[in-house]
């Protein structure tokens, strides 16, 4: 397994937010983490890589067991995150977005560089001293993966990569995605568009008020529509 | 015309130092959010091991390297300082940080008295600048090119630090989203000690270029860190341009200001500072700062009145104090009205902090403008002495007026910084102005009249002002405005949503604080006979923030018990020992990282948890640490 989730709670202040999250990720898989507004998608991911605090349970990260590293160190060996909000460092431009993000080479893991990166979001090559601020929604969702990427990762948790986005773009992240996929990054993408998830995912897990109530394929998922209905709005 | 000339390039020479030291405070903040107020200790510590340096080591090469080796000395203790202090304290409130770094100030000052010895120490000339150029029959020093040429150099060097280096890159981006910055791989503890180098570097190098001006002293890092906050505060933190053009325009409102007010030339700066605060608040090349981070009092038991028992206990406490002339001798009586007095001042500070969530680095000056107020009625005008203790603490309360309206149009650390420059500037007022004030020598003879003369009943006069101040104060917390007071605190927000102008609210308790504290100054007056100008030092303010802090910030009288505690541990000290200054500062130090909630935030902890283990779990609200969310 690429990555196993075990036991996971986290804490935000006194308030419990996650109760004994569970997933898996294959080698090289893509998978969907569905869940409304508010049921936990974000916090989730957060807890992976280290940025909740207060928080219990076992991240095993190819093998090694990563619970207790402090943030830089989960990312640096390999497990890249991509926040909701995009967090883009308005006063730098695009190449020094990229700067930041730029880790050493990974044995192992998909290697990307600039050029690479610029031929993957051909728009961000076109302003390539545009300060970050100055950009489009969905530029600013392209350089914030791109700017992921530079740290090669072998994992990317990608937090709501369509939310706001025209659909014109939302093609373009499909691509992009599926790009990825194909240099062979394992993915977990946080999603409320099951029909965007669709495209692009192999299996599915559907979070709600915290907990985990549903894992499987795409197939398994399509076969119960009360399981579904109950815990997506569509 | 060439006078005007060579007093303008004489301005740019002083702006060069004042620059390095301003920029390395910029960039700190920038990256770590915390407003170093350790960064004139650094700078006066570059002076004095530079001069140590340079006069072991002859010859320009001597001279040179030991500037360069003493900045970089600094530096390397500054790594220490962010290893061993700040790295604990970066999640603590701002306030903590504050005082953390401003009790290192005091050791620091200890610490060079006992290494270098008290006096001015005049160091070498720079070789090759030893001489002056003429310049139509007036002479300009040649160091003084120098240091002209200088810091436009070190402002390109920067730039391009910060703009062509990867280092420069994560810099900028850590200083808008540190988070990011980790959840990207970089290993922020390195970054951070990294930029606090840089910053602390700066500053020392500032202080050793002026040992060839000025001489050097232990007292030059308050000096220079009021100029920097101004500085700073006009050209907007975290802004390296702002930095430099607001230095220069210092510089040179101090070189020409001498000209227009020769005895209070600070006023023009003052001036200056107050125009900008108005027109935009977060200066000339400052961006304007998200609402300021969380202030200590969230994290706070409920507060309460207190029960009709807990009434009839402080009531029997009361009692018990006012029986002390009974049993005690004259020495001990004065140190209770001492007590009493520090009990008064501390409360209002403490007023201003935790209800307001305004912790003010200058509360001193509003204590003693009260003392001037009443030693100038008492003198000049004669007024009898009720009389004077009313009227005294009004000039408290027009001062706080005053500058409370520029300091409440800020919050956090620039409000912080504002309180400070303002006392200072009081006190430089009360220190200059010697036909008025007397200067250094202070007002004599501030003798309180008879009925009150003796050391019993002038303590039962303090006694009984001190608690009729804790009971209108604690009236005020739990009236209407003290709980508009507090919803500004909590969220300026949410609370200017429900219609509440926060502002004006802030001003009000500002305005109140200040005349209490007033209040105990023109009581502290009577009890000392005299007024100087250290009533209004910094030292003072310091006390009263570490009465506050040791009480604890998030009660709501806990100042009481810290002031008593602390004054009384403080007369006790300062007769044992000439080092009070570093025994304070390490004691600052260690309540922010060991014990952040005080005497009565502890016990008040300990009561809770006692009382709710009997019943159910503990609330987690009340076994958290007292932290800031962003």
């Amino acid at each position: 397994m690429k990555l196993t989730v075990k036991d996971l709670n986290s804490f935000y202040g006194p308030a419990h937010i996650l109760f004994d999250i569970a997933l898996e990720v294959g080698e090289g898989e893509v998978v969907a983490l569905l869940g409304r507004n508010g049921a936990g998608k974000s916090t989730t991911f957060r807890s992976i890589v280290g940025l909740v605090e207060n928080r219990s349970g076992r991240v095993m990260f190819e093998g090694r067991d990563v619970s207790d590293l402090p943030t830089h160190a989960i990312v640096r060996g390999g497990l890249g995150y991509v926040p909701e909000e995009r967090r883009i460092f308005t006063d730098l431009t695009v190449e020094e977005n990229l700067e930041v993000g730029r880790q050493p080479k990974r044995p192992g893991a998909p290697q990307w560089d600039r050029e690479k990166l610029f031929k993957l979001f051909p728009n961000l090559g076109e302003m390539r001293s545009r300060p970050g601020g100055r950009m489009s929604g969905g530029e600013q969702q392209m350089l914030t993966i791109a700017r992921t990427l530079m740290g090669n990762p072998s994992l990317v948790l990608l937090d709501e990569p369509s939310e706001g986005l025209s659909p014109k773009i939302v093609e373009q992240m499909v691509d992009a995605i599926l790009a990825m996929k194909k240099e062979g990054v394992s993915i977990v993408v946080s999603e409320q568009n099951l029909h965007f998830a669709r495209l692009i995912s192999d299996r599915a897990y559907i979070i709600e008020r915290g907990r985990i109530c549903f894992g499987g394929t795409m197939a398994e998922l399509d076969a119960r529509p009360d399981v579904r209905d109950a815990h997506l709005s569509l | 015309m060439a006078f005007y000339i060579v007093q303008f390039l004489t301005g740019l020479a002083s702006a060069a130092s004042l620059f390095l030291v301003a920029s390395g405070l910029s960039i700190i903040f920038g990256v770590t959010r915390i407003v170093n107020f350790a960064h004139g200790a650094f700078y006066m510590l570059g002076a004095y091991v530079a001069f140590t340096l340079t006069e072991r080591f002859s010859g320009a090469f001597g001279f040179w390297g030991g500037i360069l080796v003493a900045a970089l000395a600094v530096a390397a203790i500054g790594v220490l300082v962010e290893m061993v202090l700040l790295r604990r304290i970066y999640h603590s409130p701002e306030l903590f940080q504050l005082l953390a770094t401003f009790g290192l100030t005091l050791m620091v000052e200890d610490l060079v008295v006992l290494i270098w010895g008290p006096d001015d120490l005049v160091g070498r000339r720079a070789p090759g600048f030893k001489g002056a150029i003429d310049f139509f029959g007036q002479n300009i020093p040649s160091y003084d090119l120098f240091l002209i040429v200088l810091g436009p150099v070190v402002l390109g060097v920067l730039w391009l630090l910060f703009q062509r280096t990867r280092w420069g890159v994560l810099v900028r981006a850590a200083t808008q989203d540190r988070d990011m910055v980790a959840a990207l791989g970089v290993n922020q503890k390195w970054l951070f000690t990294s930029v606090f180098a840089l910053g602390v570097f700066l500053a020392a190098l500032g202080g050793a270029l002026q040992i060839p001006r000025d001489a050097v002293n232990h007292a030059m890092d308050l000096r220079v860190i009021v100029e920097v906050f101004v500085v700073v505060v006009i050209g907007g933190l975290g802004s390296i341009i702002g930095a430099f053009v607001a230095a220069v325009l210092v510089s040179e409102l101090n070189a020409f200001g001498i000209l227009i007010f020769p005895k209070i030339s600070i006023i023009l700066v003052f001036l200056v500072m107050a125009v900008v605060l108005i027109v935009r608040p977060w200066g000339l090349f400052g961006k304007p700062e998200a609402p300021a981070r969380r202030t200590p009092g969230l994290t706070v038991n409920p507060w309460r009145p207190l029960t009709v028992n807990e009434r009839l206990a402080a009531i029997a406490v009361l009692v018990v104090a006012a029986a002390l002339p009974f049993v005690a001798g004259n020495y001990l009586l004065t140190v209770g009205s001492e007590i009493a007095i520090f009990v008064i001042f501390a409360v209002s500070l403490h007023f201003l902090m935790s209800v307001g969530g305004l912790a003010s680095f200058g509360h001193a000056a509003y204590f003693g403008l009260g003392a001037y107020g009443v030693a100038l009625l008492a003198k000049m005008v004669g007024l009898p002495m009720i009389a004077c203790l009313l009227l005294g603490p009004l000039l408290g309360l027009m001062g706080a007026a005053v500058f409370g309206f520029f300091a409440v149009q800020l919050s956090g650390v620039y409000f912080a910084m504002l309180t400070l420059a303002f006392a200072q500037i009081v006190w430089s007022i009360a220190f200059q102005w010697v036909s008025v004030t007397g200067g250094d020598n202070g007002i004599l003879g501030v003798w309180p009249e008879k009925w009150a003369a003796s050391p019993s009943h002038f303590y039962w006069l303090s006694l009984g002002i001190a608690a009729l101040a804790v009971v209108i104060l604690r009236i005020i917390v739990f009236s209407p405005f003290g709980f508009a007071l507090r919803a500004t605190r909590d969220s300026p927000l949410r609370s200017e949503a429900i219609g509440i102008n926060g502002k004006r609210i802030q001003w009000t308790a500002f305005v109140i604080a200040g005349t209490v504290a007033g209040l105990a100054g023109a009581l502290f007056a009577y009890l000392k006979g005299s007024v100087f100008p250290d009533n209004m030092g910094i030292s003072l303010s310091v006390d009263a923030l570490v009465m506050v802090l040791l009480g604890g910030v998030e009660t709501v009288s806990g100042a009481v018990v810290g002031a008593i505690v602390y004054k009384a541990l403080n007369i006790w000290l300062v007769s044992q020992t000439d080092l009070s200054k570093l025994v304070l500062g390490g004691f600052v130090v260690l309540i922010v990282v060991a014990f952040p909630k005080g005497i009565v935030g502890t016990l008040e902890a300990y009561m809770h948890r006692r009382r709710k283990s009997s019943s159910s779990a503990p609330s987690p609200l009340l076994t958290s640490r007292i932290e800031s969310a962003e």
